[in-house]
């Protein structure tokens, strides 16, 4: 039988790196089940029996985050064979906090105390035999950055696993604490199965730890003797239970280092990492220096310019890759198979498959290069400070100070932007971000844009800095919005974070959290675009015309099917003058755009055309430029329509007033995104119903922001006169306003880690 | 009472007691803040909150909302 080795440990201990340092490249990464919290585990390299599964970086087990909850779940109830538990040398005081909690589950611990050599270079001792005794486990000291130690700590939780034994437990608790959990050990001895966790729960039982009071459900004679017995010692020491058990532990440390640790520095003395930030989170400097590193990440991932990596390399995959070459190599290998142009097969394979293929993967080398750049600055521990620097202004809004990153990304391309919302460690403000991150105008948002000001607006800029408003004002009065609902209020977390000390970035670690995001996204995300991409070439596509189904294009071609009276028919039934009928009004999409164009009207643009469009802009936000461009019958064969529809400026601006075209826009601009970040949202929502709770909700703003937009600009300039729609939009402000500043969902603590840990069942 | 969130840059205290319950006291306790313990205020983020401590060897940073619910010394 295989062996299975947990590796637990702070935060910023080195624990991903060692992890990569003992399995190689033999990873499996995944998601704890039904949680957003990622799951890795491998094989140690050089064993073909012993699995490490990598646990969340937590501070403590607590039952109150979702990381912490996980890691408690696996600890105790798939009851692995050891622990690996590292330790950062240079902190070791926070990181044996844990360490004494892992000891109470009594399985075999091995501690490897990581950053030996920066605890050298300090001048400080850890002797490590002595802790060794204190701890009653092995303890050995290693770098996993230099792979200095890693294998002796690799045998070492090897040998320990197959021995199955443990030393003896630390005496971490004073008098009065030891005796009471000596009595609640004995009284719940019987309920617990396997003995060796008969510390770990009598010590929850104490702190009234509400997971394990819910799975134990005590009988009430029994709950009420021990509880007599947690007050008197309450009582007694003055405090809580739980920070009585809290404040113990610290104590024992504070012994044990005092014994074993030498420091040579005095207390508070400024490490080179605290000089650095003396200057990088200063408070006249922080903020400046903020902008500039945004500024260049902005610059090099997603601008327009010749160091925009991002960009360049995005462009050159869509324009030449899967513009050119794969087209092109696909068109010749259907020749050789005698699949002609114009046939069913050979357009589902081009324009379905290998376009929808093509969104996928367009996206990957822009994200490389941004989640490169992002892995980076995590890894040196920046990310912490953007977090410290701007988290008064995002928790306003019911955000992180990390949300920053996302929009900005956003801005770009929101499939990336979805995507860096990663480095959120909060799952509300994470999902919060998620949620409402692509309202911002991305890049492909900009020809609609341009169409509308252009068309409509003569040209004018205060349109486009409109975009950006309407944008960042969604955004913000989203998140004032939503975080009043129960469903984020819920999971409220305290802003209590560690500034790690800067390092410098480990290139191991750098690229394969960068590969491994990339491919996440190709993996996870990469079904929904390609199938929703292929739905709507055969909505687009295809059609039915004088009672014959098939391919619109085609069967426009053949006189035998459409004949004088069909483009009469379609164009009364489509509402367009007969010149401009073509093969793509009769297809199945401008049926679905006609049918549905209803919901449209009361913001203005309830035709088909802008209906289809909008459906359209759902597979790339820049096609419904180029939708329009083909439903005004442009014909490309001279000209190649204009990136922001130039040729058809003026016959838009003959069939929209300018309070629906601004309508249209905002619409488009701020309902559900394309599909590749739908995508982009299954994968880092990891769970359908926020999903779709997601999609819902940004479609229902843009309506309700259109809707009123529409409806009082149309009413001043005299193109509707005051009636119902005027009052329901006045009415819709109304409520938008109440749930602005109702007091909303307010989560007593206990609530609020119950859901947490609700969540993670 | 003398909280946390008084003590001006620069100087050290000492935890006398932690008020609140539940989660947020819980969390800050888990980061090492327990009765006794010597925190220097480093510094305040630019736009004023929240504050940066060092505490036991290590910087952490905590909401002056947060720090009001530590009595020190």
């Amino acid at each position: 039988m295989s062996i299975r080795i947990a590796l637990a440990g702070n935060p910023n201990s080195g624990k991903t790196t060692l992890f990569n340092n003992l399995t190689g490249s033999n990873q499996y990464v995944g998601n704890w089940p039904g949680v957003t919290v990622e799951k890795k585990e491998g094989y140690l390299k050089g064993y073909e029996d012993v699995i490490i599964q990598d646990l969340p970086g937590i501070y403590s087990l607590s039952p109150y985050t979702l990381e912490e909850v996980v890691s408690r779940q696996y600890l105790v109830n798939e009851k692995p064979d050891a622990i690996l538990n590292i330790i950062d040398g240079s902190n070791i005081e926070r990181n044996l906090y844990l360490t004494t909690q892992l000891l109470d589950l009594g399985l075999p611990t091995v501690i490897a105390i990581n950053m030996m050599d920066i605890v050298t270079k300090n001048g400080d001792r850890i002797e490590t035999d002595k802790l060794s005794g204190q701890l009653g486990c092995p303890v050995l000291s290693m770098s996993a950055l230099k792979s200095d130690g890693v294998s002796a700590v690799a045998q070492a939780v090897v040998e320990a696993a197959r021995n199955g034994t443990t030393g003896e437990r630390p005496h971490v608790f004073e008098g009065s604490v030891e005796h009471c959990i000596a009595h609640i050990e004995e009284s719940i001895e019987d309920i617990i199965s396997d003995k060796k966790y008969l510390r770990w729960y009598a010590i929850k039982v104490f702190e009234r730890d509400e997971k394990v009071m819910e799975e134990f459900r005590l009988t009430p004679a029994v709950a009420e003797e021990i509880e007599q017995h947690i007050q008197d010692c309450e009582k007694e020491l003055d405090d809580d239970a739980e920070s009585i058990i809290t404040n113990e532990r610290y104590n024992y440390i504070g012994k044990v280092c005092m014994a074993s640790v030498e420091k040579k520095a005095p207390a508070h003395s400024l490490s080179i990492s605290d000089r650095i930030d003396m200057i990088v989170t200063n408070r006249v400097l922080g903020l400046p220096i903020f902008a500039c590193i945004m500024f260049l990440i902005y610059a090099i991932a997603m601008g327009g310019w010749s160091v925009s990596l991002g960009t360049r390399a995005t462009d050159f995959t869509n324009d030449v890759i899967f513009g050119q070459w794969v087209p092109g190599a696909v068109d010749s290998i259907l020749n050789f198979l005698h699949v002609t142009e114009g046939s069913v097969v050979y357009s589902l394979i081009q324009d379905g498959i290998v376009a929808g293929v093509g969104a996928v993967l367009g996206f990957v080398p822009q994200m490389l290069v941004l989640f490169l750049l992002l892995s980076i600055l995590e890894d040196i521990g920046y990310m912490a400070r953007v977090a410290f620097v701007m988290d008064r202004i995002f928790r306003q809004f019911g955000l992180s100070g990390k949300s920053f990153i996302p929009c900005l990304v956003a801005t770009g391309c929101g499939v990336p932007g979805i995507m860096a919302s990663r480095t959120i460690e909060n799952d509300r403000d994470r999902k919060l971000t998620i949620m409402t991150t692509t309202f911002m105008p991305c890049g492909a948002k900009l020809p609609i844009i341009g169409l509308i000001a252009g068309a409509i607006f003569g040209g004018s800029p205060l349109i486009a800095a409109s975009a950006y408003f309407i944008g960042i004002g969604s955004i913000i009065l989203s998140g004032i919005i939503l975080k009043k609902f129960k469903a984020f209020a819920g999971e409220l977390a305290p802003f209590v974070m560690e500034l790690p000390a800067y390092h410098i970035p480990a290139w191991g670690n750098v690229l394969r959290a960068t590969w491994e995001r990339g491919w996440s996204f190709i993996k996870r995300a990469g079904s929904v675009i390609v199938i929703s991409s292929i739905l709507i070439w055969f909505l687009n596509g295809f059609g039915t015309i004088n009672g014959h189904f098939g391919m619109v294009e085609n069967m426009w071609e053949d006189e035998a099917i459409v004949s004088e009276q069909t483009v009469q028919d379609l164009a009364t039934r489509m509402n367009v003058p007969v010149e401009d009928v073509n093969a793509h009004d009769a297809s199945l999409l401008a049926a679905v755009g006609n049918t549905i164009s209803v919901v449209f009207r009361p913001l203005g643009f309830g035709s088909w055309k802008p209906t289809v469009a909008t459906i359209t802009g759902l597979v790339a936000k820049e096609e419904v430029v180029g939708t329009m461009g083909v439903l005004y019958n442009y014909d490309d064969s001279e000209e190649e329509l204009g990136e922001n529809g130039e040729q058809i400026w003026d016959r838009v601006a003959a069939d929209y007033s300018a309070s629906a075209g601004f309508a249209f826009m905002v619409f488009n601009l701020l309902c559900a995104p394309c599909f590749a970040a739908i995508g982009a949202i299954k994968r880092e929502m990891n769970n359908r119903k926020w999903t779709w709770a997601s999609i819902l909700y940004m479609t229902l703003w843009a309506y309700a922001l259109a809707f009123i937009i529409y409806q009082f600009s149309a009413l001043a300039h005299g193109e509707v006169s005051f009636g119902i729609t005027t009052g329901i939009a006045a009415g819709l402000i109304a409520v938008i306003v109440f749930l602005l500043v109702r007091k909303g969902f307010v989560p007593d603590n206990k609530k609020a880690s119950l859901t947490s840990v609700e969540a993670a069942k | 009472m003398r909280t946390l969130k008084d003590v001006e840059v620069g100087s050290t205290c000492k935890v006398v007691k932690l008020h609140g319950e539940g989660p947020v006291k819980r969390r800050i306790m888990d980061m090492g803040i327990t009765k006794g313990t010597e925190i220097l205020v480093r510094k305040v983020a630019p736009l004023g909150d929240p504050m940066e401590l060092n505490i036991r060897g290590y910087e952490l940073s905590v909401r002056k909302a947060d720090a009001e619910l530590i009595e020190v010394e």
